[in-house]
Parts: C-alpha cells; sequence; structure tokens
C-alpha cells in the first residue's frame, strides 16, 4: 500500500508540474547568473518554460540507497524549516530551488551550509557526517522538479504603484518627517537587489537581506546614587540589565522594582508603531516608489 | 562488562520494587486533582495546571532553592547523565525496526510534561524516555527508539497505566514500555510515515482509553485514535474532516480531495470531563496551509475545538474558533474546563485562549458560544465576529505576492505552550508573543499548493512578549506583565498556578519566575535558560516540589528550611 500511494504521490506531482510549465511559458533564468553571490538571499525567479533547456542540472540518478537513507537523515534534521519535501517549510526556504543546490554537485556547497549554519538567517550548525550531508544532497538531488516547476517560490512584491507611493511618502505615510530620499534613502533602490528585502527593511526599519546587521537598542541606567550609565543594552528582564558603553565596557545591574531606573530606546519603535495602521496597498506603493530611487 | 552490568541491573530492578508499588498508576485516580503526583500531561483531566498545594506560598518563595539537577542524554550510547550518584551505567533499552538509527542532532529539549508516580520520574524526548528518581535525579533506566526519521520538533511527554508508559515517536510508531524497567512491551504504527506523518503528542490515559494524536507535514488527514491500554488493540478513529461527501461537515468543502487532504493533524493534548464523558481538544490548520483557493468554506472540522465521547470517538460538538484558515493557527492550544459562574449562572465552561489572538467561552456541555474577545488589540486580519462570535477572516490579509502585513505571524499570539486557570483568582493565564509579518504568496499555481509550501514570510515587528491575564466572565485582560529582554528572546512559555498564590513561567530572558497572580509582580526568580513546558508540582514525602524543564536538563526545586 505505502508503495502504491508513494507512486501515486510522484505522479501527482509530475503531473502539476507539466501544467505549471504549460501554463508558464516565460523566460529560464541564466545559467550562472547568481552564482557570484552565493549568499545573497534568493531572487525572484521567473518560471521555467518548456521550450527551454532546464535549468536545473540534469544528473545522472543516484545509488538508490543513498538517497533513501539521505531522505530519512533530511526528514530527521532538516525538514522542520526546509519542508518534507525540501520544498520550504517553517522559516527555512525551498532547497530544490536554492541557488546554492543547483550550483551544488554532489554535497560540496551543501556541506558547508550544513556543518557551519547561516547564523544570520537563524540557520543551525548541524554536526553531520560528510558522508551524511552526502545523501542528504542526493535525494535533494533526486526529487522531480519537473524543469523545477514543480513549485516555484517566487517573490516579487513589486506589484504597487511608484506614483501613488511617493505621494503617500510626502503626505500622509509621513515618511519625510524623518527620511529624506536624497539623504539617508539616497539610492536605496540600488543598494537592495532583492526587493523582499527591501521591503522588510522599510517596514521595520531595520536593514534586511543583505544588509542585515543586528538592530542596536540603548538604555540608560540611572543608579540610586544618582550616576547614570548609557550604552547599547546588552540584556534586560525583571531582575538584570547590562549594557557595553561608548569604551566598550560591560556593565551589568541588579534589578529591583523600578531600581535602578531603566529607560531603553528602540530605534525601531516608530516603524512598530506605525505598522499598527499601515495599510497594504501603501505598502506596496511605497515599495514601487523605493525601488525608483536608484 | 555486559555481566556486572546485568548483575547492577538486576539490583536496580528490586531496588526499585520497593519504589513502585504493584498497582503503578490506577487511571480512576486520574478524575481526581492529584497533589502527590503528576499522573497525566496537565496534572489533571481540567487542563488548568491549578494545583491546591500552599507549602510553598507568597510569604517563603524567597527560601525556594535547587534540590536537584539533572542532565540527560539521549541516543543509544552511554545514557549516564553527567552527574549519577548511584553505582555503574543505568540500563539503556534500545527499540526500533531498523538497524541504524537516522541521525538526529539537537532533539534533545524537554518540551513536553514529566510525569511523577510514586515518586519516579519519567520523562521524554524524541526517541527517548527516561525514569527518573524523583527525590535526587538519578537516571534509573533509558530507552532508545532507533528513528527511521520524521520531523523531530518535540515529544509532549508520557502517558502512564497501572506499571505500563506510553510515548509516540517521530517515525508515528505508539511504544509501550514496562515502567519498572523501560523494556518494551510491544510498539505499533499509528499514522503512515511514507505519508510524512509525524507524532509528537502525550498519550492521555482516559478509563480503559489510549487517546493518541498525530500530525502531517504534508496535506494528509488529522485524525485521533483510541487503543486499548493492555492490548494496543485499536477502539475507534475519529477523522478531523468528514470521510465523504454528504456527511455533516462536508458541505464545507469544495470536492472529497480537498477534504482528504486538508490536513488538521491531532497535536496538541485535550482536558477530559468525566461526568461528560467527553473529551476537548483542538485541531490544526487545513491545508494547503496559506492558500484557501482549493477549498472554499470552513473546512470543518479543522481549527476547531471538539468534543469527543471517549467511549465511542463520536463527534458531540465542534466549535471553530479560526473558519477557513489561512495562516497555519490551527486551534490547537489545550482547552481549560472550569465549573463557574457566567452571566450570574452556574454553568460548565470551556475556556482557550487561540492562536489567532481571540479568547473564547463556551458552554462545554453543547458547545454553545458564549464569548469572543481578542486578548490583544493588535489583531488585523479579522473584520469582526459573526454571529456564532467567530472572527471574519478579512480575505485582503491572506498571503499575496506583493506582501500582506498581518499580525499574528504563522507561530501565532500564543502556540502549544499550556495555558493555566487559577480558581482563586477566577483569571485565566496565558504567554503570548505579538509579532507582525509580512505573508508573501509564492506559488502562482494553485494546484502546486501543498502543506505548508506557497508562501515566504518576513517578520517584521516584535510587539513583545507578556503574560496575559484574563477575566472569563468578560473576557477583559485584568493585567499584561512585559517580559522584557534585549533581543528576540526566548520562547513561549507555558504557565502553572498554585493555591499558594503563586503563577510560575518562564520569562522571556531565560528566568523560571514565580509571579503574583493577582496583578504580574515577580516575587522569585533563577537563571535556567528557556523554560518552555509549564513547571509541575508535586508533595513528595512532606516536600513540596517544583520541577521545571530547560533545554536538556531537569531542575527540582524546594524549599530551604
Amino acid at each position: 500500500m505505502h508503495r502504491v500511494k508513494l507512486v501515486l504521490f510522484v505522479l501527482a506531482g509530475l503531473g502539476a508540474a507539466a501544467l505549471v510549465a504549460e501554463q508558464s511559458p516565460a523566460p529560464a533564468q541564466e545559467p550562472g547568473a547568481n552564482q557570484a553571490s552565493p549568499q545573497a538571499p534568493a531572487q525572484p525567479q521567473a518560471p521555467v518554460g518548456v521550450a527551454r533547456p532546464p535549468a536545473y542540472p540534469v544528473r545522472p540518478p543516484a545509488d538508490p540507497a543513498v538517497v533513501a537513507r539521505g531522505r530519512q537523515i533530511f526528514s530527521a534534521n532538516c525538514s522542520f524549516c526546509h519542508g518534507s519535501d525540501a520544498r520550504g517549510g517553517e522559516g527555512g526556504p525551498n532547497l530544490i530551488r536554492s541557488e546554492l543546490v543547483l550550483n551544488d554537485n554532489s554535497g560540496e556547497l551543501i556541506t558547508t551550509v550544513v556543518q557551519n549554519g547561516r547564523p544570520d538567517k537563524g540557520m543551525p550548525k548541524f554536526d553531520l557526517a560528510k558522508e551524511d550531508i552526502a545523501s542528504i544532497a542526493a535525494f535533494i538531488h533526486s526529487m522531480p522538479v519537473g524543469g523545477r516547476a514543480a513549485t516555484t517560490g517566487t517573490v516579487d512584491p513589486l506589484v504597487g504603484d511608484a506614483k501613488a507611493g511617493e505621494a503617500y511618502f510626502n503626505g500622509a505615510g509621513k515618511c519625510a518627517t524623518c527620511h529624506s530620499v536624497t539623504g539617508d534613502l539616497a539610492g536605496i533602490g540600488a543598494k537592495y537587489k532583492d526587493v523582499r528585502a527591501l521591503q522588510g527593511t522599510m517596514l521595520s526599519g531595520e536593514p534586511k537581506g543583505e544588509l542585515a546587521e543586528a538592530p542596536h537598542k540603548t538604555v540608560t541606567v540611572t543608579l540610586r546614587d544618582g550616576q547614570t550609565v548609557e550604552g547599547t543594552l546588552e540584556q534586560v528582564d525583571d531582575f538584570i540589565v547590562s549594557l557595553v558603553d561608548a569604551n566598550g565596557n560591560y556593565h551589568s545591574y541588579d534589578r529591583q522594582g523600578d531600581s535602578p531606573k531603566v529607560v531603553i530606546k528602540d530605534p525601531l519603535q516608530p516603524h512598530l508603531d506605525m505598522l499598527q495602521t499601515l495599510k497594504d496597498v501603501d505598502i506596496h506603493n511605497l515599495t514601487a516608489y523605493l525601488v525608483t530611487l536608484k | 562488562m555486559k555481566q556486572i552490568r546485568t548483575f547492577l541491573f538486576v539490583t536496580l530492578i528490586v531496588s526499585m520494587a520497593g519504589i513502585v508499588s504493584a498497582q503503578g498508576l490506577d487511571p480512576v485516580l486520574l478524575t481526581k486533582p492529584a497533589t502527590d503526583s503528576w499522573p497525566t500531561y496537565s496534572g489533571d483531566y481540567s487542563g488548568q495546571r491549578f494545583s491546591s498545594l500552599t507549602q510553598i506560598n507568597q510569604t517563603n518563595i524567597k527560601n525556594l532553592g535547587l534540590a536537584w539537577v539533572n542532565h540527560l542524554t539521549p541516543g543509544p550510547g552511554n545514557a549516564s547523565p553527567s552527574f549519577r550518584p548511584g553505582p555503574g551505567n543505568p540500563p539503556t533499552i534500545v527499540g526500533g525496526e531498523i538497524d541504524e538509527p537516522v541521525p538526529v542532532r539537537g532533539a534533545g529539549r524537554i518540551s513536553g510534561a514529566v510525569l511523577q508516580v510514586n515518586g519516579v520520574l519519567y520523562v521524554s524526548v524524541p526517541d527517548n524516555a527516561w525514569a527518573v528518581d524523583a527525590r535526587n535525579g538519578m537516571v534509573l533506566w533509558h530507552y532508545f527508539w532507533k528513528t527511521k526519521g520524521g520531523t523531530h520538533i518535540g515529544n509532549r511527554g508520557m502517558g502512564m497505566y497501572h506499571d505500563w508508559l506510553y510515548f509516540e515517536t517521530p517515525d508515528d510508531y505508539l511504544v509501550s514500555l514496562d515502567a519498572k524497567t523501560g523494556k518494551e512491551r510491544w510498539h505499533k504504527v499509528i499514522s503512515d510515515f511514507n505519508e510524512q506523518y509525524f507524532s509528537t503528542i502525550a498519550p492521555i490515559v482516559i478509563g480503559n482509553h489510549l487517546i493518541v494524536g498525530t500530525a502531517d507535514d504534508l496535506d494528509a488527514p488529522g485524525f485521533l485514535q483510541s487503543f486499548d491500554p493492555e492490548t494496543g488493540d485499536l477502539q475507534w478513529k475519529w477523522y478531523s474532516e468528514p470521510e465523504k461527501m454528504g456527511e455533516p461537515g462536508s458541505e464545507t468543502w469544495p470536492n472529497l480531495d480537498s477534504m482528504r487532504h486538508g490536513g488538521a493533524g491531532t497535536w496538541v493534548p485535550g482536558s477530559y470531563d468525566p461526568k461528560l464523558h467527553l473529551y476537548y481538544f483542538g485541531t490544526a490548520n487545513p491545508t494547503p496551509a496559506f492558500s484557501g483557493v482549493t477549498r472554499e468554506g470552513d473546512n470543518l472540522y479543522t481549527s476547531c475545538i471538539v468534543a469527543l465521547n471517549v467511549d465511542t470517538g463520536k463527534l458531540a460538538w465542534y466549535y471553530q474558533p479560526s473558519p477557513h484558515d489561512t495562516h497555519d493557527w490551527d486551534a490547537a492550544q489545550t482547552p481549560i474546563i472550569v465549573d463557574g459562574e457566567f452571566k450570574g449562572k452556574p454553568r460548565k465552561l470551556l475556556l482557550d485562549a487561540s492562536r489567532n489572538g481571540y479568547f473564547f467561552v463556551l458552554d462545554r456541555v453543547t458547545g454553545e458560544h458564549l464569548l469572543t474577545v481578542p486578548y490583544t488589540e493588535s489583531l488585523n486580519w479579522a473584520k469582526g465576529l459573526d454571529k456564532l462570535g467567530r472572527p471574519i477572516r478579512d480575505p485582503e490579509k491572506d498571503a499575496s505576492p506583493g506582501g500582506a502585513l498581518v499580525l499574528p505571524d504563522t507561530d501565532g499570539i500564543v502556540n502549544w505552550q499550556p495555558p493555566s486557570y487559577d480558581p482563586q483568582t477566577g483569571l485565566f493565564y496565558v504567554a503570548t508573543d505579538e509579532n507582525y509579518s509580512v505573508y508573501y504568496r509564492t506559488e502562482p499555481n494553485v494546484r502546486a499548493l501543498q502543506g505548508l509550501n506557497g508562501i515566504q514570510e518576513q517578520r517584521v515587528g516584535k510587539k513583545g512578549k507578556y503574560i496575559t491575564a484574563i477575566d472569563y466572565k468578560t473576557g477583559k485582560v485584568a493585567w499584561r506583565h512585559l517580559q522584557l529582554s534585549a533581543g528576540e528572546g526566548e520562547g513561549n512559555t507555558g504557565l502553572t498556578t498554585t493555591a499558594g498564590k503563586l503563577l510560575f513561567g518562564g520569562d522571556a530572558n531565560g528566568n523560571l519566575v514565580a509571579y503574583d497572580p493577582a496583578n504580574g509582580k515577580p516575587l522569585w526568580h533563577t537563571h535556567l535558560g528557556l523554560v518552555s513546558n509549564a513547571v509541575e508540582t508535586y508533595m513528595l514525602d512532606g516536600r513540596q516540589y517544583i520541577l521545571a524543564a530547560s533545554g536538556d536538563s531537569l531542575y527540582a526545586f524546594a524549599l530551604n528550611f
């Protein structure tokens, strides 16, 4: 029964793939177009048409035993984030169409990522043996991508009206009260290759994607003797506050109720407050406008 | 070596025989709230996670200190903890159907309930179970299951019936162990691994029923099963969706295919009313999770609170907190049952803070809707409530190519971590987490949508984590306590209340904290790291213990007299 179901499932997947291919006669991605920056976030990709040669490498079939083992190791270690079928899941991207995976032959690139993780993207490192990762790679490479149209994960948030976005920026959105398109935002459309990252930056106030950096909250602690200490917030809860001052010194204080007095400044707060009322149409228009700021 | 180990093992069994009574855990005892044990997932069937114990209270909480700590080492190898006062190593019993287990890393986190019966703790993580002396943390035995794989996200604990334990594995087996020795009695398949089911939930023993759930990563239908705890034979199986068109509920699906690939796993334990013989639990999200295009309608019984007759598995009533869920929010929280006053009348109630941000009060006899109130002001995905008190989803807030800004994120305002109800304050407590996400639809072809596919999520703003206290009579928030942290903060926490006027929970910076349940003021704390499951409490030798878990470690606290 299991085997029959599996076969049917694969056939269904291929059927869906063929349908997509027929419906989406779009140009294929240029081979190697993204090889220069394998660490960059996935760029929006157009679906591949049947008339073009497949962008996915044609791979010799792997040893089924290795693929089966790779499937098991993947399911136990990777599937929660990347999905059981490696096509993306809770937080993790679709691996089947990942640039890095496309450029990988037999695990050589995947091994580096698996063993080191991607802390900037929230991926932990996995202490797996090389042959285990090679079998994971064999499993991912064995997936019936069907001209990679089985599930194409593309994000292209460029759906808004740049003119309306400009009007909102200078008018109702009040963006111009803090930001300037000739000042802090000059050329922001050129800085971000990934529109999704640009949109995320615009909303959160915190650089996302290729320009990501940890946001810094600052804190002022007023001690019981009236002395104040300022710096970058390291940790805070009901019982402790700690910071690194301008000289790089670490300070840590016990907290009891409001003593010592702690005032935290979060540079992202104005953006957070804005999210409560921001409309999606304004988000889309603003995004379209910022993209034009080359 | 083997000879010596065998000898020690026998000695151990003999010595343990004195600890564990011949009867083990009589399921009849589960119908009364226990004070000397923690015999089932929530401590008792009510889901309240309220203990009547008062030895530890507001006056003496400052003297609460560590009784013992133990680190548990999962895996097939040496099961000995970092610290073991007894002689030799405890036995590791190995089970499974394959020769070599699939390697798993980082799955040793305790994120479920620990049972305490007759002075022995029974604790589990994916593929691993231990018996531990509740007096000092010494491991008595360790069981290891050689896994075929599957999602190793967590194990929510074990069930116990007389001297037998039950736990689920990520590769979809129900394993029964002898509590005295850790030796396997039997194991059986509960769902199809090839269909990408994975199993995490704590089995719940009710009379001679063993209630077992499962979940799926792709789109296979969810179901709840009841087994005979003695033999493992199936007693009944309830599907989260109708099985045929024409059955009640099928009118909420466009066709059989969408209905039978509608998901809705059963992955969070429920509560039980012994007088009504009803088992209450929440089902998971429909699939495809983020697009409703292929499943127009309410999609019963996905993202529902359901009441099943525990003897037959027949549906008594349902209520759907998230009709046609398009954000993977589920309705899978442990409902709390309370006998209390509502609008001046005594009623049998069911309280539920749903992941979608709304708090619900239902009559648990009939399922009649009594109250819906959002328990945060930031929700932006619904256009109001319908006449049944169900949130009306705003389709504009479904994932879209340009992005839809939605609060909450896919994790929801709450997740599996259990809430608590304190009959002394009349307040319902829940740890909340509010985040804005942009939901992008990435799959233009609806036929290619499956399971959790088809979207990307970008988190763009954190409103913060709170302990939120709700007056169930009005749905009004009585107080909120901000859980400060410098960065992301630790994950959500489960909560427990006691008659000592204490509310225990983890904070966002990794402290275990005792709060005043009247106002959220912190009274005691210690830094452990993420405390995800609710603490448990019981009396042992005249001493009240607070048992907490963080990472791979158990921490027991008691008063320093």
